[in-house]
């Protein structure tokens, strides 16, 4: 794919902190000490199961965790060397939409019901470039194009609910990317597709990123999508990123233990367990944000799980390339 | 197959009326199921696979007279299930249970969780109260819950250890057949797989038969013996499990297979990919329903309707370019 490894980065995270305020006592934080950065035209792929945080960091992004109870306790969010957590509300909102858009799982609640779908897409145009109303609407026309609705001059006309669920995910994407952002942030946007409209969504996905440049950040937990479309992937569970590093190094060599378990767990076609041999099952289940045992989160359910894991957290520490893990057994010498 | 099925299904249909004009008539229906045939042997499980719409929920909740079959029969264990009256399907109930996708909605939320799986036991009076609580400890030890969750409520419970709460509900009343509709689709891989690996252990130890309804071809791979793939109320493919996975002979179900993501970036591969969405199914397309996204249509496909036709092996398809 066409980026420089020399370019700095569009988007820093460092150290972001995302926390809930609690009825008493301490914030509960649900995102912890989470950096990582993402180039021009470069795909992220973030991976986790429920609850591990993974779509918080995308709203802690776009700063949009609910009021008043959630907040970024600490850290930055550079996109271009401006700092996000830093600027006012109207400031973020020329930011959202335009430099970085998203888009959500279940396209038809993201949608306006009463709209047309011409006009959600135009009115992003208008809210951040000076347009008049119709180049809006031939921007919204160029952009429906571009994402292969078919008829896209009656569609224009259309309410969502005229459409299928793969035609309004396009919709979405063509609403993300008519202000050509430099970040889009891509929250499970698959997740609630069919197998056959999800490979044409993220084909869709993959060629707008190679016309435009953009930079993608594919939130999943689904290993399959990962494998597809990443050039760089990050792992978290209950809040901390777990494992870093480019497609390859993951899929040759997972090194955290939640990696490899999670990697074993899913059954794909051709697998290699063999027809109806057990898979492999990771006990217990996630803990939840208020009882994360201290030391290592993954402690409890860990095969390899020793002394030192349920008192000190493991750092995320290199084991060569670009690959890193935080485990104390698999990727230290303890 | 030389014991009698523990199911067999016989050109299944269920048309839904759409109701329109002042007096509600059906103005048109939709063609959920559209004439629909499989067995299922005693220890086996069947899976049912295709995209939202295809009807495949349908078949399960038809059989199990959920809904009520517009024709088609059903037949359980040697016995016609389709012309039964209410209390006669209800005893058949018994040896013919189901498993939710979503086990937050099929559990009710004001039960304990003991009381849950004691309930069919209770419906249909069997034992005395002391020996239903000793089959309902033994369930949710052999589901892998502790005894002490009896007195806990759903909510008290992870989606996982739900649908395990499910599984110990539907195993009650030892039945012959489970029907899973979706069952490990709402879980997470770590606990999906846990699931699945007790669903296979039950099957061996209990010798029970599954019709598991999956979108998700992985899984169904994984836990099927053989498997039925459907597009717009038809089966279009079914075969042995290894048959349909490596020489699959509909276009659909190359197009799903070929679909999946890749298990491996290396394998990534430029596929061919269905063009446009699944028609609408109280219009389907006349001649093959696959028509209008087929990469190998010829105008025959438009006019006659394939016949499913099965080679010795039990490789059926229905496809006039291609045959088993």
């Amino acid at each position: 794919m066409a980026f420089d490894a020399a370019e700095a980065p569009v988007l820093v995270v460092d150290g972001l902190r995302t926390e809930f305020a609690t009825g008493e006592g301490p914030p509960s934080v649900a995102v912890h000490d989470l950096s990582f950065t993402v180039r021009r035209g470069e795909t992220l792929c973030i991976v986790g199961e429920s609850g591990c945080g993974k779509s918080l960091t995308a709203l802690s992004i776009l700063r949009l965790l609910p009021r008043p109870y959630g907040r970024i306790g600490a850290g930055r969010v550079l996109l271009d060397g401006q700092d996000l957590a830093q600027i006012s509300d109207a400031e973020m909102r020329a930011v959202r939409g335009r430099a970085i858009s998203m888009i959500f799982q279940e396209p038809m609640s993201s949608l306006n019901p009463v709209l047309t779908i011409g006009r959600q897409i135009a009115e992003t145009v208008m809210v951040h470039e000076q347009l008049d109303w119709s180049a809006c609407m031939g921007r919204a026309l160029e952009m429906l194009r571009q994402v292969r609705i078919p008829e896209p001059e009656r569609r224009l006309q259309e309410y969502p609910h005229q459409l299928s669920g793969g035609m309004r995910q396009r919709v979405m994407i063509a609403m993300a990317l008519v202000c050509r952002p430099r970040v889009l942030l891509a929250d499970e946007p698959t997740t609630a597709l069919d197998v056959t409209i999800q490979a044409q969504i993220l084909d869709l996905v993959r060629d707008l990123q190679q016309e435009t440049g953009t930079a993608v950040i594919l939130i999943t937990h689904d290993l399959g999508v990962v494998a597809e479309m990443a050039e760089r992937v990050l792992v978290m569970y209950a809040g901390n990123k777990v494992e870093e590093g480019s497609v390859t190094e993951i899929f040759d060599a997972p090194t955290h233990p939640y990696t490899r378990g999670l990697m074993a767990a899913m059954p794909h076609l051709g697998g290699g367990q063999g027809h109806r041999g057990r898979l492999n099952e990771i006990p217990g289940v996630v803990p939840a944000l208020h009882a994360r045992p201290p030391g290592c989160s993954f402690a409890p359910r860990c095969p390899l799980v020793l002394d030192k894991c349920r008192v000190e957290a493991p750092p995320l520490l290199g084991v060569g390339g670009t690959h890193a893990a935080a485990c104390w057994v698999t990727a230290g010498n303890a | 197959m030389t014991e009698t099925p523990v199911l067999q299904v016989d050109g299944l249909v269920k048309h839904y009326p759409v109701r329109g004009g002042l007096f509600g008539r059906a103005v048109a229906h939709v063609r959920a199921v559209d004439g629909i045939s499989f067995a299922i042997a005693p220890g086996e499980t069947l899976g049912l696979v295709g995209e939202s719409g295809c009807g495949k929920s349908t078949v399960g909740k038809a059989i199990l007279r959920l809904v009520e079959p517009t024709a088609g029969r059903v037949t359980l264990e040697g016995e016609d299930i389709t012309a039964l009256g209410r209390a006669a399907m209800i005893a058949k109930r018994r040896r013919m249970q189901v498993i939710f996708q979503d086990p937050y909605s099929s559990l009710n939320p004001r039960m304990t969780a003991g009381d849950i799986v004691q309930e069919p036991l209770v419906n249909f009076g069997i034992g005395t109260r002391a020996e239903q609580r000793e089959r309902v400890d033994a369930l949710f030890a052999r589901v892998g819950l502790r005894p002490d969750q009896r007195r806990n409520y759903p909510h008290e419970f992870s989606g996982g250890q739900r649908q395990r709460l499910g599984i110990a509900r539907a195993l009650a009343l030892g039945p012959s057949i489970i029907i899973g509709d979706e069952p490990v689709s709402a879980l997470d891989v770590s606990v999906q797989a846990q699931v699945i690996n007790l669903m296979v252990d039950l099957q061996e130890e209990l010798k029970l038969s599954y019709l598991f309804v999956a979108h998700d071809l992985g899984v169904v791979e994984h836990i099927s013996h053989r498997v039925a793939v459907m597009y717009l109320g038809k089966i279009v493919e079914i075969a042995p499990r290894a048959a349909l996975f490596e020489t699959p002979l509909h276009p659909y179900t190359e197009a799903l297979l070929a679909a999946v993501p890749v298990a491996h970036p290396r394998l990534r591969r430029k596929r061919i990919v269905l063009k446009g969405d699944v028609p609408s199914p109280i219009n389907p397309p006349p001649g093959c329903r696959f028509h209008t996204r087929c990469p190998i249509a010829v105008p025959l496909c438009r006019e006659v309707e394939p016949p499913l036709i099965a080679n010795a092996a039990g490789h059926a398809v229905a496809c006039h370019l291609r045959s088993a």
